[in-house]
């Protein structure tokens, strides 16, 4: 144990030199306003600012992108919320409860779950990044192309075993994002496949922002146009002292999903290849089956915005592990960490936290701080946020319809992405209208090509061999937990059944 | 469409009438990085170093922006490229798939010799790896006889069907007269962690890729396929010392999209040549066993990619393309 306190103390100190404390505060805010604007992902964020940290010690510099990676991953939550369009990637599942929340004059409570449970998300990460950094770089080792396809079985199996959804339906609509996901090169051969009318364009595929722009910006757009034929009264809200403690007093409601989401986030974010965003979404899933209301869950229930957020701040956490244990970035923002530290003569590796103890431990400690700065910040923000709630709706529809454009345009830079964002928008709204789920064809575009490159690799390396799969531990207890989740609605059904009967 | 048109023209009139214009040339956008391989790979960390470097020297107003774009064996890249034709904000670090993945997809509709060669930063270098829990394996013998003896049980991580480790890996099973399971992984530094999480048994990683492990003490080298042994492996025989006919090299270099303007190649060619004469570069090649003796540019950079996709050309013929798609 003090083998952890005593480095962890210095590097706590270290956070709170007037420098570092700095640009805690400085990257934060960079990051929220990066992460709230649909197409600056704290990817770019990220690479547009490495050069600031050249002007200051390489210990400061890192501080300052993590606290702006931290903050990104709070500003993503803060344009699905309010706006509907997910600022990144990872803020894509807190729309699916954070926009009704917003639309029915809950926005504060949104922003505010929001913000505390990316806050406890994160502290929970950072605390077992603390504790166990060294046993989960081995743990993720383990992690082989068998353990990551059960581990995106499991993925699937939460959104599979909704209870209450048409499970026909959200079969289909899983599909759906799967066929999308696989437009392009072929993974594995390198050959094109599923280009459409022998369009070059297609090669490419079609990118998960530019399906969840196309269908939470543009078709939910059109749907509360239709559904309310522009009359939107947007409910604006007054924050008073006694609406936040009522908010405050609220963290009971969501609490559950945001312990799921930590531990979910953190855990995922580890293992390289996964990320932010298959956490959240997972996160989300797992909170709706076990939820005791799960019908609520998509039109507005608070431990839906909860448990995402929670889920990708633990997981940038996380995801900071394999960078700095192995070297391997787990997301596209860990990669332009990784080159600033090659830059600053640190090479990321299995040596690191022996040859360069003042870098990990003061970085580990300004997560920390950098968590708390965060939550602050956001709390003392929302009043300022809600005002977006309070424009006239024939002013909010056109900037939303433009942010969208912007945004996919932003990323892509392609027209054909934009044309093809504008048409996925209208089929949005079409299979919304029909009462198909879109969440799980969001789901598939995101961990289709994830899963499909394990079990390739899998069979590959098992020459075909499907057990495979259920010879190994670690694979085999994913395995047989996405089978629970499968059939957890039909048991409960079941025991329903039973209990009538015994009544009766 | 007219206006931007118009502006476009009197732009390029301008442009040409005023010569002074065009030593001066200033990027007017962030500049796209492409990198056709994966995270973590030799590519990638060369490309994000050099990135650093640029905004660290202040050798560019504008920011470079790696983004990487691995699939297909850097088919994904080398389209991405192709369209970007007359593009002066996007170069690419390539690696030796800029050869081997045209060849092989032929359907790709990609020729490199269209692209315009901007800088050969390196030479990068293959060693054979293995897991150091491999007691039974010490040289390339031992592993020869292991990898006869596990037959298709041997599996062999790579970054993809058609990449230059694919290409080396079907080399040496026609030279030793094995085969093995090829498993294409999204970079080489995934290839680097499953070696070490024996998800793998063996590969051709670049020394960058597996620096980190091998001095941790997690992996070792058996054998460096360059004519010389390098300074960062000198206990590591080459595979010519061991009478094994196998000396293959990785280029590392960056090239631009097919029209790329002449003002334009004559600012990168100045930025990357500042890169590769500076004392990071220069460190970074000793440390991780690169070559940077030379800047090839311009048209000796163009003669060398000609020769080098003949080159592959015939490897390819003499092994089989089949070997290394592993169909």
């Amino acid at each position: 144990m003090e083998a952890i306190l005593i480095p962890l103390g210095a590097g706590l100190l270290q956070a709170f030199e007037p420098l570092n404390l700095f640009m805690i505060f400085a990257g934060c805010l960079a990051g929220l306003f990066v992460g709230c604007m649909p197409g600056l992902g704290s990817v770019n964020g990220v690479a547009i600012l490495l050069p600031v940290t050249f002007l200051v010690p390489p210990t400061a510099a890192i501080i300052f992108l993590a606290a702006l990676y931290y903050g990104a991953m709070y500003g993503g939550a803060i344009s699905s919320i309010t706006l509907g369009i997910p600022g990144a990637s990872t803020a894509v599942a807190t729309v699916f409860d954070g926009r009704p929340m917003a639309q029915s004059g809950k926005a504060d409570k949104a922003l505010m779950a929001a913000a505390i449970a990316s806050f406890i998300g994160g502290t929970v990460s950072i605390v077992l990044f603390t504790l166990f950094a060294p046993p989960l770089a081995a743990f993720a080792l383990k992690f082989g192309p068998q353990e990551e396809f059960a581990l995106m079985l499991l993925a699937f199996a939460t959104f599979i075993g909704l209870g209450g959804d048409d499970i026909p339906k959200t079969i289909f609509s899983i599909l759906l994002g799967l066929v999308m996901a696989a437009i392009g090169f072929d993974i594995i051969s390198g050959q094109p496949r599923m280009i459409f009318f022998d369009m070059v364009e297609f090669q490419r595929g079609i990118g998960f922002l530019v399906l969840a722009i196309g269908i939470y910006g543009i078709g939910e757009m059109l749907w509360t146009l239709e559904s309310t034929k522009g009359q939107v009264q947007m409910h604006s809200v007054n924050i008073t002292w006694a609406r936040f403690k009522e908010n405050l007093r609220e963290i009971k409601l969501y609490i559950n999903s945001t312990w799921v989401g930590s531990f979910l986030g953190f855990f995922v974010g580890t293992l390289p290849a996964a990320g932010a965003t298959p956490a959240s979404l997972m996160s989300y899933g797992l909170s709706k089956t076990f939820s005791k209301d799960p019908d609520s869950f998509g039109k507005g229930n608070v431990a839906g915005v909860a448990a995402p957020e929670a889920a990708n701040n633990a997981a940038s956490t996380g995801s900071m592990l394999p960078m700095i244990t192995l070297g391997i970035p787990g997301s596209p923002t860990t990669a332009i960490l990784l080159g600033g530290m090659i830059i600053w003569g640190l090479r990321p590796g299995p040596l690191l936290f022996t040859e360069s103890p003042d870098f990990v431990w003061g970085l580990i400690g300004s997560m920390y701080v950098a968590n708390v700065a965060t939550v602050l910040l956001n709390l003392a923000l929302i009043p300022v946020f809600i005002r977006v709630l309070a424009m006239p709706f024939t002013l909010l529809t056109p900037i939303i319809f433009m942010l969208c454009v912007l945004g996919v345009f932003a990323t892509t830079d392609r027209m054909f992405d934009t044309w093809i964002m504008l048409i996925l928008g209208v089929c949005g709204y079409l299979l919304r209208k029909l009462n198909y789920p879109v969440a799980p064809a969001v789901l598939a575009i995101v961990l289709g090509p994830l899963a499909e490159r394990s079990l390739r690799q899998s069979l590959i390396s098992s020459q075909g061999d499907v057990t495979t799969f259920i010879t190994r531990p670690i694979s085999l207890t994913c395995v047989i937990l996405a089978l629970l989740l499968i059939s957890y609605p039909l048991i409960q059904k079941m025991m329903r059944r039973r209990k009538m009967a015994d009544a009766s | 469409m007219r206006f931007v048109k118009t502006v476009a023209v009197s732009a390029l009139a301008l442009a040409v009438s005023a010569p002074a214009a065009l030593a001066e040339w200033q990027l007017r956008k962030p500049v796209e990085f492409i990198i056709m391989a994966g995270t973590g790979g030799g590519a990638d960390q060369i490309a994000r170093l050099l990135q650093g470097l640029i905004e660290k020297k202040g050798l560019s107003s504008r920011p470079f922006i790696p983004i990487n774009k691995p699939g297909g064996s850097g088919a994904e890249a080398l389209r991405y490229l192709q369209d970007k034709a007359g593009d002066d904000h996007t170069v690419m670090m390539t690696l030796n798939s800029f050869y081997t993945t045209p060849i092989i997809q032929e359907e790709l509709g990609v020729d490199v010799t269209t692209f315009t060669p901007i800088g050969l930063m390196a030479m990068d270098t293959f060693l054979l790896w293995v897991h150091t829990d491999r007691d039974d394996i010490t040289d390339l013998d031992s592993y020869v006889a292991a990898v006869k003896g596990a037959g298709l049980d041997w599996k062999v991580g790579g970054t993809g069907s058609g990449q230059e480790d694919s290409v080396l890996t079907a080399m040496m099973e026609a030279a030793f007269e094995y085969d093995v399971t090829y498993i294409p992984f999204p970079g080489g530094g995934t290839v680097a962690k499953n070696l070490i999480g024996n998800q793998i048994d063996s590969t051709v990683n670049n020394p960058s890729e597996q620096m980190e492990f091998y001095r941790a003490g997690s992996s070792k080298p058996l054998v460096q396929f360059t004519g010389e042994r390098m300074a960062a492996f000198p206990d590591v025989p080459t595979a010519k010392e061991l009478d094994v006919d196998i000396e293959y090299y990785m280029q590392r270099s960056v090239n631009g999209p097919p029209g790329m303007s002449p003002e334009a190649v004559a600012f990168y060619t100045d930025l990357f040549g500042e890169l590769f004469a500076s004392q990071e570069w220069q460190d970074f090649c000793t440390s991780d066993g690169l070559t940077c003796d030379n800047f090839l540019n311009g048209d000796d950079l163009a003669a060398f990619h000609a020769t080098q996709v003949e080159a592959h050309k015939k490897l390819i013929e003499q092994v089989g393309a089949d070997a290394i798609t592993g169909e």
